[in-house]
């Protein structure tokens, strides 16, 4: 007869939730939990009541509705008989145009400046330093509001372009005149410059939301194939090299194919520029670049710039000296050790924090509320939110989309950097 | 347990939701201020002076509501609203009574919940624009930039109006009426245009303001009117009452000047009625008798704070039209105190 000799197993108690290290955590994790769907739940029910007592409802039937309102920016179809939506889509457009055209002018600037800072040159490293300090701490909604101030108050107006029938009589020029040939009007209502135009145009393509041009789209046909052209001459020449060890030259044939079929489909569409020109009381024709975008521009691209440029210092510092040395050592040139040896492997060090100057950019443009750029703030969340009075809905709405910019933003900047980043094998 | 602390938080949140909703008039007295939505800055209407006292056309309804309310005109805080922010701070409660130049239209009424208790001064959109442009109509506006406070019901009206008379125009789209006087100057726009009332107001304090005309199209009705939130009828009652109060009081030539000697027992049943001598009108509301009398005292009528601030007297100088008495020809019209 055997007796089972094992320690009595102790059973579970309630106790132990909390004295035993084992269940501890488990059970602090789960009261967080719950802490937090209680908060959530709190919130939400609170604001559903709140509604209630104040009888509104809770839809976005109003994005539908008509907007009844013009903008003076649109980049695609929009009238004021237009919905609510469509005003929703102009803004975000114009959003996406003033953070794309902020992000690369700020790069460049960036890194351009952040190379400099670094130069031996005294005075041009000092300048650099100088535009980083004074651009890096001044807050950005001055120097938008700065830029407006200039824009508005320093250019001409319209009617200073105007030569009136007294002013030629006495032979006197008017006030303000046109630049580049009579073709750029700077005023302080905006820039205008020539637009370019069709006298044979193959028309647009409706896809549902906007109209695309099949002149732009021929055109940029045109470009992609010269590329690809291009690019199957330098291979050929490549292997030609390979097999015989003579480089055949291929600057004619490269220039032919790139220049002429562009040029071509543009004579074919008939590509003329219409210029602006000065009738009633403002520019018509042309392009009219407002002020409040290139105040807006500027001052997100030279305030972030700053920003860039630190962070391009950085990373080139972040490489050992001794990398220049041996690119030194086998005879590269200083431009060349940058841009072949530095700035590669710099780049793994710059990318992650430039996505996030990248986004701040991005999200600093609703600072065009200051200079009345008609951004997705202005429309959905300015205009839109009152004429409708469906605060939560547009600000619920407007969260949402800047949060999907923000995420797109950084999913494409991750997908770069992980191309640029260190293989180790 | 999930569902029990569920429950738990709906019947807490349920009970927070009930006293928030408690009368204005009740949470006014118990504050002893009254919360008073009013312009940025809009000479005449509201516009802090030298030493920082609110003073205005609007101002003055918040102080006639203190008046009445509390019983003494000074207990406001005025709380500036732009175009944009106004109806958010109504809605949320920020203050309990918004008088700021705004429009009275259905939606605002049926769909954004706010109850007009009158209109205080009837407008009309118009347009602003320079001598020198050469305009004498606003039908020749045609290609013109205009300056526009975003928001608003003008800006809608102008829309529709260039599109009826079949002409194009830019918007530039501006925040207050300071952003838009900045920017008409700097020659931003050819035209600025917001109710006449306020053109007249803006023009008033220009250094020119012989060289700046106002094209004699009025393009939309504005009856400007203050607003309470929906959902407080007495609240509501009360700022009505006080707006007729001070209409009543001109038609019947009740001043601040006499109002002490009326309020005294007059031959008239309806001043002692409106002045609490007689009848128990105040109770009916939840105030007591003198409110009237204390409204009439803190302003005057509303003549008398139409001449103060707006009237031909001042740099505004507005002419009564529409907004006199409807025994002369206008249509402020009081219903009866009885």
């Amino acid at each position: 007869m055997t007796t089972m000799t094992d320690a009595p197993k102790p059973g579970f108690r309630l106790s132990m939730l909390i004295y035993d290290t084992r269940y501890r955590s488990m059970t602090i994790q789960i009261v967080v939990l719950f802490l937090f769907m209680a908060g959530a739940a709190w919130l939400v029910d609170n604001t559903i009541k709140n509604l209630a007592t104040l009888g509104k409802d809770f839809s976005f039937a109003f994005l539908w509705n008509r907007a009844g309102y013009d903008i003076n920016q649109v980049l695609v179809a929009y009238t004021n008989d237009s919905t609510h939506g469509r005003a929703l889509l102009i803004g975000l457009l114009n959003t996406l145009l003033v953070s794309a055209m902020g992000c690369v002018a700020a790069t460049v600037i960036g890194i351009f400046v952040g190379v400099l800072r670094l130069s031996k040159n005294w005075l041009v490293a000092r300048i650099m330093t100088v535009y980083v300090e004074v651009f890096r701490n001044v807050p950005v909604l001055l120097w938008i509001l700065i830029a407006l101030a200039i824009f508005t108050d320093v250019t001409p107006q319209p009617r200073d372009f105007r030569a009136t029938d007294e002013m030629i009589a006495a032979g006197e020029a008017p006030k303000a005149s046109m630049l580049l040939f009579d073709s750029v009007a700077i005023t302080n209502r905006g820039t205008y410059v020539p637009e370019p135009l069709f006298s044979r145009s193959l028309g647009n393509i409706d896809i549902g939301i906007f109209l695309i041009s099949i002149d732009l789209l021929a055109f940029l046909a045109a470009v992609i194939g010269g590329f690809l052209a291009y690019r199957a001459i330098g291979t050929h020449a490549t292997k030609v090299q390979e097999a015989t060890g003579v480089r055949p030259k291929t600057l004619w044939k490269s220039l032919l194919v790139t220049i002429v079929p562009p040029v071509a489909v543009l004579w074919a569409l008939g590509f003329h520029l219409g210029y602006p020109e000065l009738k009633g009381f403002n520019f018509t024709g042309g392009i009219n670049i407002s002020n409040a975008l290139m105040a807006l521009w500027l001052g997100l691209t030279l305030y972030t710039a700053a920003f860039i440029a630190e962070i391009v210092r950085a990373g080139i510092m972040a490489i050992s000296k001794g990398q220049t040395e041996a690119a030194y050592a086998l005879g590269l040139r200083p431009r060349r050790t940058m841009s072949l040896v530095i700035l590669p492997q710099a780049l793994r060090v710059i990318i992650p924090p430039l996505i996030s100057q990248f986004l701040n950019l991005t999200k600093n443009s609703s600072l065009a509320i200051a200079v009345s750029y008609m951004d997705l703030r202005g429309t959905l969340g300015g205009i839109t939110l009152n004429q409708t009075g469906k605060e939560l809905e547009c600000i619920l709405l407007m969260m949402l989309i800047y949060l999907a910019i923000s995420l797109m933003i950084s999913a494409g900047m991750n997908v770069y950097n992980n191309a640029v980043r260190l293989k180790e094998r | 347990m999930k569902k029990s602390v569920f429950l738990g938080t709906l019947a807490a949140s349920a009970l927070l939701a009930g006293y928030a909703s408690a009368a204005t008039l009740d949470d006014v007295k118990a504050r002893g201020e009254l919360f008073c939505g009013v312009n940025t800055a809009l000479t005449g209407f509201a516009q802090p002076d030298a030493s920082g006292n609110w003073q205005g056309f609007d101002v003055a309804i918040c102080k006639a509501v203190a008046a009445a309310v509390l019983g003494d005109a000074s207990k406001v805080k005025y709380v500036p609203t732009t175009t944009e922010t106004r109806f958010t701070a109504l809605a949320s409660g920020e203050v309990d009574l918004l008088a700021r130049n705004t429009t009275w239209t259905y939606s605002r009424d049926a769909d954004l919940k706010f109850t007009f208790t009158g209109v205080n001064y009837y407008d009309g959109q118009g347009f602003m624009v320079r001598k020198d442009l050469g305009v004498s109509s606003a039908k020749e506006l045609d290609g013109a930039t205009v300056c526009i406070q975003t928001g608003t019901t003008t800006e809608l009206n102008l829309a529709d109006y260039f599109k009826a008379n079949n002409m194009t125009y830019q918007p530039v789209p501006i925040q207050t009426n300071a952003e838009g006087e900045q920017q008409y100057l700097a020659g931003a726009c050819d035209a600025y245009t917001t109710d006449a009332s306020g053109l007249a107001a803006t023009r008033a304090i220009f250094a020119d303001p012989e060289n700046h005309i106002i094209l004699p199209e009025i393009i939309s009705k504005e009856p400007l009117g203050p607003l309470v939130r929906h959902g407080d009828d007495q609240w509501a009652d009360i700022n009505r009452w006080v707006l007729n109060a001070l209409v009543a009081a001109e038609e019947y030539g009740v001043t601040s000047a006499n109002v002490e000697e009326l309020s005294k027992g007059t031959q008239n049943p309806e001043i002692n009625r409106l002045l609490g001598t007689e009848g128990d009108l105040g109770a009916m509301m939840g105030l007591d008798n003198e409110w009237a009398k204390r409204v009439i005292a803190a302003n005057g009528n509303y003549g008398e704070i139409f001449a103060a601030n707006i009237g031909e007297a001042t740099p505004i100088g507005l002419a009564r039209g529409l907004n006199a008495q409807w025994t002369q020809g206008g249509l402020l019209y009081a219903p009866p105190f009885r």
